[in-house]
C-alpha cells in the first residue's frame, strides 16, 4: 500500500543508481511546466531557485513580506556536513551513522544515506553564493561540534548561521524573480489544496491585504511549510508559523507520519509570566563551552556564583561520561526534567537549570588567549577579560539576546535555561522522492517526516532543507512531470478549483459568524496547556485519553464561541489565526492519537510505561519499528498504515551515550 | 532583575489602509510587566481591543527573536524604542516606568507605504536585491568550499555587514529616507568575498539606479541610520558603496 520506492542496490549506491536513470524533462518542456512552491524557508527557497534555475515557471508563497522572513532565519548554530575538513575521522557513512542513530532508528535509511552525502555539496554551494561561514586565519573554514556526535562537523557564522543561509538561499531566489522564471506572491497564505483527475493541481490561497481568494495551478504542488510546534503555543516558531497548508493537504489525502514525534529543545530561556508569547531558543552551540549543572542541595536558594564548586551537580556530565554536555537533545531536555521535578531546579520557578560558561570562558579561552599573547602566570581577572573577547566573537549574538531578555549578564553569571518544543520529526508521510502519497504533491523540509526518525540532531535541519531543495527536488520533479509535458495549464474556472475555493469561502464565513466572547488568542493558549502537560516531555496512556477528550471539548468551544473582530475582505490578522489555530486543534488530537498508539519510548517520543531502569527511553522495535502514516477519514477519525523500517547497515542499539 | 509593573498611555497610528487618513488614538495600559517584551505588552492591549468587539492593532512581527526584520515601530520618534542595537521585538518593559506615554507610529517613507495602522509595504527592499544583490551562480557543482581560501578580516567583515536583517529602521531614522546603509550592506557583504569580485561594478550600479526607481532619497552623512541599526551595520559601508560606485562609473574594459 505504502510504497516508498527506495531505488534497489546497495546503500551507498542508491541515489547515483536513481540519478543515472530518473527521467528528464528538456529544456523546451520545462518552460511550458509550472510549479507552485509554498513557503520560502531554506527548502522553499532553495527549491524555488533551483527548479526557476533549471527552466520551470515557479510562482513561490509565504505568508510573511518578504521570502527573507521565514523562520529559518533564527536557525542560530549551524549546519552539519561530511566534509571531514578537520581530519577528525569524519565521513558521510559516519554523518549518516549518527543520524540514524540520534533518530532512534525510526527514520528510512535510505534518505538518510542521501542526506549525508549531498550535505558536502551544499557547503560548496552556499560558499559560492557568498555566505560568509566563520573561518580560522588561513582563510579555511572553520567547524564546531554538536550533540550526538564526536567529530566537529558543523560550519556555522557566529549564532546566526540560519540567516546567512536563508539570505543566500533568498538571494538566489531573488536573482530568479528578477530574471522572470519565478513569480513571488508575498502576504499570501495557501488555505487548500486543488486535486484534478487524483494529481494535485494547485492551490486556493487568501491574499493576507486584500483578503481576496485566489486560484492558481500548478502541474506540481511542493510543501515547504516548516513545522507544527505550534499546536503547543509556546515554541520557539516563529508566532506565524503553522500547519494549515500541510494540513490542507492531509485532509485532501495526504498520509501525516508520525506526528507525535516532538523535538523538546533542552536550552530555551525559560517562561516568565502568563503573558508570555513565545520562546527564545539558546543555541546548542553553547552546549560546547557551557556546563551545565543545578545545586547538589535540593531547593538551594543562592545565587549561583555563591555556590562552591564541590556544591554543584554537573549532572549530564556525572550520567554521561562519553558524551558530557553535548548528548542530543531528547536526553538533555529529559536529564533537566528530571532534575528540576525532583527539586533541584533554580530560578523563581524551580524550573530552569544553569548554563554556564566560566569554566571554559577561563580555562579554555583564556588560557589560549594568554599564552598566545604570552602572558605568564595570568591572574584569574587577566584570563576572564581575555576569554571573554573570545566568546563574544563566538556567542556574542546569543549572549546580547539573553541579556536583553532576562536583563542579566551571561558573561557574569551563569544562564538559566529550560527545555521548550522546537522541531517537530513528524511531517507530512514522503517516499524517496519527497512525493506525498498524492501524485504531484511533494514535501520538503521540516514539513515532511522523513530524516530524523525520532528525534532530529543539532545542526541538522539546515542540512536537511537545503539538501531538499537544492539536490533533491531537482532531479526527483523530473521524473514526475516527464510524463506531464502535454498537459495543459488547467483554468481557474475547473469544477474542482470552483469547488475548492467555495470550501474555503465557507469556512471563513462559518468562522467569522461564530461571533462568540472568547478569542483565538485564548483559545490557542488553552491547547496548548494540554498538549504540553500530556503530549509534551514525558507521555502516558491515561494522560494522552484525558487529553484527546480535552481537546475535543475544547474545540467544540472553539466553534461555538470564538470572536473574530473585522470582516473577510481585507486584512485580518485575527481571521488568519483562527484558521490556523482551528488545524491546530485537529493535529493536535492526531499528534495525541499517534502518542497513544505507539507504546515506546523513543527519541523525543517518552512513553513514562516504556523506560530502562535507569530512566531511559526504552524501544519496543519488535513492534514499533515503522512509521506512523495517519489517513484522515472524517472528524476525528484516522487510520493506520504503517511503513516498515527495514535496517540494512546501522543495526539497532539500545542507544547510549554514557 | 527585580519585577514591577505599571500603568501606562499609548498612543497608537491607526489608519484603515493606504488610501484613508490615519491619526493617533490614544490607550492606557494597566498591570504591565517589567518582564514583557514591548510586543507582549501590544497582545494585551489588542486582547482588550477583540473583547471591546473593536479592531485590533496591525502590526507586523514573527520570529521575536530579532533576526527575522519584520518587526518595525517607530516608538518616540525612534526606530525600534529606546534600547541601542535592538529591534522592538527584544525591547522589553523594563525600559519603561509606571505613568510614562509612549507613541507609536509606522516607518514613514514614500517608499514603505503603510498598509494598515503599524504595517508598511517594505517590498521595495526585495525589488533593490533584485536588481544585483546575489551572486550568479546556480546550483550545481561549484568548487570546493575550501578552494579559495578568504583572508579571516575579510570573512568577518562581510558577515558583518550581512547581519543586515532587512528590517528598514534606517530608512526610517534617515530625514531622506535614503536606503543606503541597507544597499551598502548587501554590496559590502558581496563584494569583499571573492566569490561576489565577477559582479562588483554592476552590482554597485544597479542596485543604486532601483533604490532611486523606488523613490528613496539620497544619503548627506548624518549617520542617524547607523545609531538605530539594530544589528549595528557601519557606516563605513556606505563610503564604501560610494568608492564602488564611483569605480564602476570611471573604469571601463
Amino acid at each position: 500500500m505504502l510504497d516508498s520506492k527506495i531505488p534497489s542496490g546497495s546503500l551507498e549506491q542508491k541515489w547515483a543508481e536513481y540519478k543515472g536513470h530518473a527521467k528528464l524533462v528538456n529544456p523546451a518542456n520545462k518552460r511550458k511546466l509550472e510549479v507552485i512552491v509554498v513557503g520560502t524557508g531554506l527548502a522553499g527557497a532553495s527549491a524555488a531557485a533551483s527548479l526557476g534555475e533549471l527552466g520551470y515557471q515557479v510562482k513561490a508563497y509565504c505568508f510573511q513580506d518578504s521570502p527573507r522572513r521565514a523562520h529559518s532565519i533564527a536557525a542560530q548554530g549551524g549546519i552539519n556536513a561530511a566534509k571531514n575538513y578537520q581530519n577528525d575521522g569524519d565521513s558521510v557513512f559516519r554523518l549518516f551513522y549518527d543520524t540514524v542513530k540520534g533518530g532512534d532508528y525510526r527514520a528510512r535509511e535510505s534518505n538518510v544515506h542521501r542526506l549525508a552525502e549531498v550535505s558536502v555539496n551544499i557547503i560548496d554551494q552556499c560558499v559560492a553564493q557568498g555566505v560568509p561561514f566563520a573561518r580560522d586565519y588561513g582563510g579555511m573554514l572553520n567547524n564546531r561540534s554538536f550533540g550526538g556526535t564526536q567529530v566537529k562537523r558543523t560550519f556555522y557564522a557566529a549564532g546566526q548561521t540560519g540567516q546567512q543561509l536563508l539570505i543566500g538561499a533568498y538571494q538566489a531566489l531573488e536573482r530568479q524573480v528578477a530574471l522572470g522564471n519565478v513569480k513571488m506572491y508575498t502576504r499570501h497564505e495557501m488555505l487548500e489544496l486543488v486535486i484534478v483527475d487524483g494529481k494535485a493541481r494547485g492551490i486556493i490561497c487568501r491574499n493576507l491585504v486584500s483578503g481576496e481568494l485566489e486560484k492558481h495551478f500548478g502541474h506540481a504542488v511542493l510543501l515547504c511549510t516548516g513545522g507544527y510546534g505550534n499546536v503547543f503555543y509556546l515554541s520557539t516558531n516563529a508566532m506565524g508559523s503553522n500547519a494549515t497548508a500541510a494540513w490542507k493537504a492531509h485532509k485532501k489525502g495526504a498520509f501525516f507520519g508520525n506526528p507525535c514525534f516532538t523535538q523538546i529543545h533542552p536550552t530555551c530561556i525559560p517562561v516568565s509570566g502568563d503573558h508570555q508569547s513565545k520562546l527564545t531558543l539558546m543555541s546548542e552551540s553553547l552546549r560546547n563551552d557551557g556546563r551545565i549543572w543545578v545545586p547538589k542541595q535540593k531547593g538551594d536558594k543562592r545565587k549561583a556564583n555563591d555556590i562552591p564548586e564541590e556544591e554543584r551537580d554537573y549532572y549530564l556530565e556525572r550520567r554521561y561520561p562519553a558524551f558530557g554536555n553535548l548528548v542530543p537533545r531528547d536526553v538533555a531536555s529529559r536529564a533537566a526534567k528530571e532534575r528540576c521535578d525532583a527539586g533541584y531546579g533554580v530560578g523563581t520557578t524551580g524550573q530552569a537549570v544553569y548554563l554556564d560558561f566560566k569554566y571554559n570562558l577561563i580555562n579554555k579561552y583564556g588560557r589560549a588567549e594568554a599564552n598566545k599573547h604570552g602572558i605568564e602566570n595570568p591572574d584569574t581577572e587577566t584570563l576572564i577579560r581575555l576569554g571573554k573577547e573570545v566568546v563574544k566573537e563566538e556567542y556574542g549574538n546569543l549572549f546580547d539576546m539573553y541579556e536583553k531578555i532576562t536583563g542579566e549578564n551571561p558573561y557574569e553569571v551563569p544562564m538559566r535555561i529550560y527545555p521548550a518544543v522546537h522541531y517537530t520529526m513528524g511531517g507530512l508521510w514522503v517516499d524517496y522522492e519527497l512525493m506525498t502519497n498524492v501524485k504531484g504533491l511533494y514535501c520538503l523540509g521540516e514539513a515532511n517526516f522523513s530524516d530524523h526518525g525520532a528525534n532530529r540532531l543539532g545542526a541538522s535541519a539546515l542540512m536537511q532543507g537545503l539538501a531538499d531543495g537544492y539536490f533533491v527536488i531537482p532531479y526527483t520533479i523530473g521524473n514526475y512531470l516527464a510524463d506531464d509535458i502535454a498537459t495543459k495549464p488547467i483554468p481557474a474556472d475547473h469544477p474542482a478549483f470552483v469547488e475548492a475555493e467555495n470550501a474555503v469561502a465557507g469556512r471563513i464565513s462559518t468562522l467569522m459568524n461564530i461571533k462568540g466572547t472568547q478569542t483565538v488568542e485564548s483559545f490557542h493558549k488553552r491547547l496548548g496547556k494540554i498538549m504540553w502537560e500530556k503530549c509534551g516531555m514525558a507521555r502516558n496512556e491515561q494522560g494522552l485519553k484525558e487529553a484527546i477528550t480535552e481537546i475535543q471539548q475544547l474545540k467544540k468551544e472553539f466553534w461555538s464561541d470564538l470572536k473574530i473582530p473585522g470582516a473577510i475582505n481585507e486584512m485580518n490578522p485575527e481571521l488568519d489565526k483562527a484558521g490556523r489555530v482551528a488545524d491546530f486543534f485537529e493535529l493536535g488530537e492526531l499528534m495525541c492519537r499517534d502518542a497513544l498508539n505507539r507504546k515506546e519510548s523513543c527519541g523525543g517520543h517518552f512513553r513514562e510505561e516504556s523506560q530502562t531502569e535507569e530512566g531511559e527511553a526504552k524501544r519496543d522495535d519488535a513492534n514499533f519499528s515503522y512509521v506512523a502514516a495517519w489517513e484522515f477519514k472524517g472528524e476525528s477519525n484516522w487510520e493506520l498504515h504503517k511503513e516498515e523500517l527495514i535496517f540494512e547497515v546501522a543495526k539497532p542499539t539500545q542507544r547510549s551515550y554514557k | 532583575m527585580e519585577q514591577y509593573t505599571m500603568n501606562l498611555t499609548l498612543k497608537v497610528w491607526r489608519q484603515k489602509n493606504g488610501n484613508e487618513p490615519g491619526r493617533f488614538d490614544t490607550y492606557p495600559v494597566k498591570n504591565i510587566s517589567s518582564e514583557m517584551s514591548f510586543l507582549e505588552m501590544i497582545d494585551v492591549l489588542n486582547e482588550e481591543i477583540i473583547r471591546e468587539g473593536k479592531d485590533p492593532i496591525a502590526f507586523d512581527h514573527d520570529c521575536r527573536e530579532g533576526i527575522c526584520g519584520m518587526c518595525s515601530m517607530y516608538i518616540d520618534g525612534r526606530p525600534h524604542g529606546p534600547w541601542e542595537k535592538n529591534t522592538v521585538c527584544q525591547l522589553h518593559m523594563r525600559a519603561y516606568k509606571d505613568g510614562d506615554t509612549i507613541v507609536i507610529e509606522p516607518w514613514r517613507a514614500n517608499a514603505f507605504p503603510v498598509i494598515k495602522d503599524l504595517m508598511v509595504d517594505r517590498s521595495s527592499f526585495d525589488r533593490i536585491i533584485q536588481a544585483g544583490g546575489y551572486i550568479s551562480v546556480n546550483t550545481g557543482s561549484p568548487v570546493d568550499a575550501n578552494a579559495i581560501p578568504v583572508q579571516k578580516d575579510m570573512a568577518d567583515a562581510a558577515f558583518a555587514a550581512a547581519a543586515c536583517i532587512g528590517c528598514g529602521a534606517c530608512v526610517a531614522a534617515c530625514k531622506n529616507s535614503s536606503a543606503m546603509l541597507f544597499l551598502s550592506a548587501k554590496v559590502t557583504h558581496l563584494g569583499l568575498l571573492p566569490q561576489g569580485h565577477p559582479e562588483r561594478r554592476s552590482r554597485a550600479l544597479n542596485m543604486v539606479a532601483q533604490m532611486d526607481k523606488e523613490g528613496f532619497g539620497a544619503c548627506t552623512n548624518t549617520g542617524a541610520c547607523e545609531a538605530v541599526c539594530p544589528k549595528g551595520i557601519s557606516i563605513e559601508n556606505i563610503a564604501r558603496l560610494n568608492r564602488e560606485y564611483i569605480m564602476a562609473g570611471l573604469v571601463t574594459e
